[in-house]
């Protein structure tokens, strides 16, 4: 049995349907041109984002995204779905995630209820064998991300924050990768039409297994220079004139120099600018910073070390 | 953008591959040829692309960036290419100080006689001060090294097993209906499951810690052969040094030299506070150290500013489920713990232990067991 496009099925995660006037992926035919089609959707992409990206499209490999929190390993992913017009698929590993999250589970009350109706309607004579066939059916089963993002290729996977994930989930996930197949016993075999486009994410709080980078392509991603993060905070933030862009950008990147807890990353650059803008503010000064910092540091200790040089931080 | 000659560019490429290899970079022959694949992919002409191709297919580590940065640019020339941003790092190597050569003149009298050792005397060695041995008694006691059984201490995973008492386990008792044909089944019950506690050992490497550092390091590979996938080890000197790759081999020697190679700053002044705080930021806030055993292995000199070690290991402290701070003079008859750095250390610390020898490790691994 062949995959059915997800009919019907619970599709966990945020899938929507492709609609078929998008971009052909295949169409697209150097890093230049994903760098454009990302910036019409607002991402901003560096050349080796672009290189990255274009390279795991075109080779059919997944793309393993490591950097510091804030960077836009997750945004890259959502980016890439929007900018191609595909669905995207997102999972989140935890710690102690199992196939039965991530793949598929059979609805184990659904089927009892399923079971005692046929009971009750046939009036105790049940054919054993056609009641245990109607069990293992498609209304029963409940796809997890994994198993909608096989039946829904070509999209984008996003598995997100692989390192929370334990060994055993990486091994499995690893041989779902190589084989863009999966078996339920009951049911028969899924087989993703065309690889899904995969971007995985790490934060390094763990190494993950070579054998899993080995298959992956490696991009570490930097915070944006000065340039790039005034363009990405004037794309992103409705309304942001240029001169809070650049004042915000500038601030950031002097944060980012000193030995913080933790160094604000793009997504803070935008809380911040939010912030700002909430408050009607269209210029950065000492007031303002000094109310809205909360949106760009997240330890007592860092808000302590910059409200005291607050006026060398803001230059 | 300088025009590389495309007629066949493939030997270039693969040569590039092997002096990579050579840095210590991972090419092995998948990477090398995913790599010719995907420089096949996009514009060799152009130096960026060359560049990125490269580093998405032959990095799997940002510590491989400086060093894939150096190598490219040594190897296609005049290319410029600062696009990682990282700045590269000159490489460092130096050997494990030979701590057996007796240069500091500690037991010259002891160092040609010959040593028998009888079972009385084992139990002897297992209290000696493993910074006053002599060359043959250091030798003997690296065998009773093997005799060390680290055992992890546990903690609950949010996996779930079967057990006949805990909570209520719907999918097996479901299951089980169904296959009673929908009557009521036995219940099953599900408890969680344990899993190996992170230890994370610290290792002082500084020169005050010069006759210990070869035997902690040993010791620290007992503990990481013991469960390779859950013992992290580093060594802390005037820099920060990950030493669990090295020491996961299982030749106790081999693993010694690799470590050896792998740190710098053997028997170099102390910045303990510093270190700390580098091994915060880029291993242990990120999870290494979030409800990890963390062992400090310091005789708590520290040369930098105290406040800084203090504030670190505060911080520590909040991250880690227990931290046990092993000092090899906290054994001796009469120790205060007055020194600067430990006396700032100290209020942040679940346990001091001793560590100054035999014995006293094994009474750590207890203490790491049942933390």
């Amino acid at each position: 049995m062949t995959s059915e496009p997800a009919a019907g099925g619970t599709a966990a995660g945020t899938a929507r349907t492709a609609s078929s006037a998008g971009p052909d992926p295949s169409s697209v035919s150097s890093p230049a041109k994903l760098s454009a089609l990302l910036a019409d959707i607002g991402y901003l992409a560096d050349d080796g984002v672009a290189t990255a990206a274009f390279l795991s499209l075109r080779m059919g490999k997944p793309l393993f995204c490591e950097g510091e929190p804030g960077t836009g390993k997750t945004s890259l992913a959502v980016a890439l779905s929007e900018s191609l017009e595909l669905p995207l698929v997102r999972l989140q590993c935890h710690e102690g995630i199992d196939a039965a999250q991530a793949l598929y589970e059979w609805d184990f009350p659904r089927q009892l209820l399923h079971l005692r109706a046929l009971e009750a309607a046939e009036g105790g004579r049940l054919n054993v064998d056609d009641a245990e066939q109607s069990l293992y059916t498609e209304r029963f089963l409940l796809a997890r991300p994994l198993l909608t993002a096989l039946r829904s290729s070509p999209c984008v996977l996003l598995v997100d924050e692989i390192d929370r994930a334990d060994d055993e989930f990486e091994a499995f996930l690893l041989q779902l990768l190589d084989e863009n197949t999966v078996t339920i016993p009951e049911y028969g075999e899924v087989r993703a039409a065309q690889p899904p486009l995969v971007v995985l994410t790490s934060n390094r709080t763990r190494e993950v297994h070579d054998a899993l980078k080995r298959r992956c392509l490696y991009h570490w991603l930097e915070h944006p220079d000065l340039s790039r993060e005034i363009a990405i905070l004037r794309a992103r933030v409705p309304g942001i004139g240029r001169r809070l862009a650049e004042q915000i950008a500038e601030t950031l990147q002097r944060l980012r120099t000193m030995e913080l807890l933790k160094p604000p990353g793009v997504a803070e650059a935008l809380d911040w600018a939010n912030a700002l803008r909430a408050l009607g503010r269209d210029e950065l000064d000492a007031e303002s910073a000094a109310t809205t910092l909360g949106a760009v540091l997240k330890f007592s200790e860092d808000l302590d070390r910059v409200r005291a040089r607050l006026d060398a931080v803001l230059g | 953008m300088a025009e590389t000659d495309v007629t066949d560019p493939l030997p270039g490429l693969v040569g590039f591959t092997t002096a990579l290899r050579e840095a210590g970079l991972p090419c092995d022959r998948h990477r090398v040829r995913t790599y010719l694949d995907a420089v096949e992919r996009v514009d060799v002409g152009d130096a960026t692309q060359l560049y990125w191709a490269g580093r998405v297919t032959l990095c799997a580590d940002p510590d491989d960036l400086p060093r894939y940065d150096q190598a490219f640019a040594s190897w296609f020339g005049g290319a410029d290419q600062d696009a990682g941003g990282m700045p590269v790092r000159r490489e460092q190597r130096a050997r494990i100080a030979p701590l057996s050569d007796d240069g500091d003149g500690e037991g010259d009298t002891e160092a040609g006689e010959q040593l028998s050792v009888a079972a009385s005397d084992v139990e002897l060695l297992r209290d000696r001060d493993l910074g006053e041995l002599s060359d043959a008694e250091r030798r003997h006691l690296r065998e009773l090294f093997r005799t060390l059984r680290p055992v992890s201490p546990r903690r609950r995973s949010s996996r779930l097993r079967s057990a006949h008492r805990g909570r209520l386990d719907p999918r097996r008792t479901f299951r089980a209906m169904i296959a009673a044909g929908g009557e009521p089944a036995r219940l099953a019950y599900a408890r969680r499951r344990t899993r190996p506690r992170r230890v994370v050992l610290l290792v002082d490497v500084s020169g005050s810690m010069k006759p210990y550092a070869d035997s902690l390091l040993r010791f620290a590979h007992v503990v990481v052969r013991s469960a390779p996938a859950d013992v992290e080890a580093f060594t802390l000197g005037t820099r920060l040094t990950r030493v669990s790759r090295a020491l996961r081999q299982r030749d106790p020697e081999r693993a010694m030299l690799a470590a050896g190679e792998a740190v710098a700053d053997f028997a170099g002044g102390t910045r303990l506070g510093e270190t700390l705080r580098v091994f915060l930021d880029r291993w242990g806030q990120r999870g290494l150290a979030r409800r990890a055993v963390v062992v400090v292995f310091s005789d708590g000199w520290e040369r930098g500013d105290t406040a800084l070690l203090g504030e670190q290991m505060a911080r520590l402290r909040r991250l880690a489920h227990s931290v046990l701070w092993v000092n090899p003079h906290a054994g001796r008859d009469g120790y205060e713990p007055v020194q600067s750095g430990i006396a700032a250390a100290l209020p942040h610390v679940d346990r001091l232990l001793a560590g100054h020898s035999l014995a006293t490790l094994e009474r750590l691994l207890r203490e790491v067991r049942d933390a």
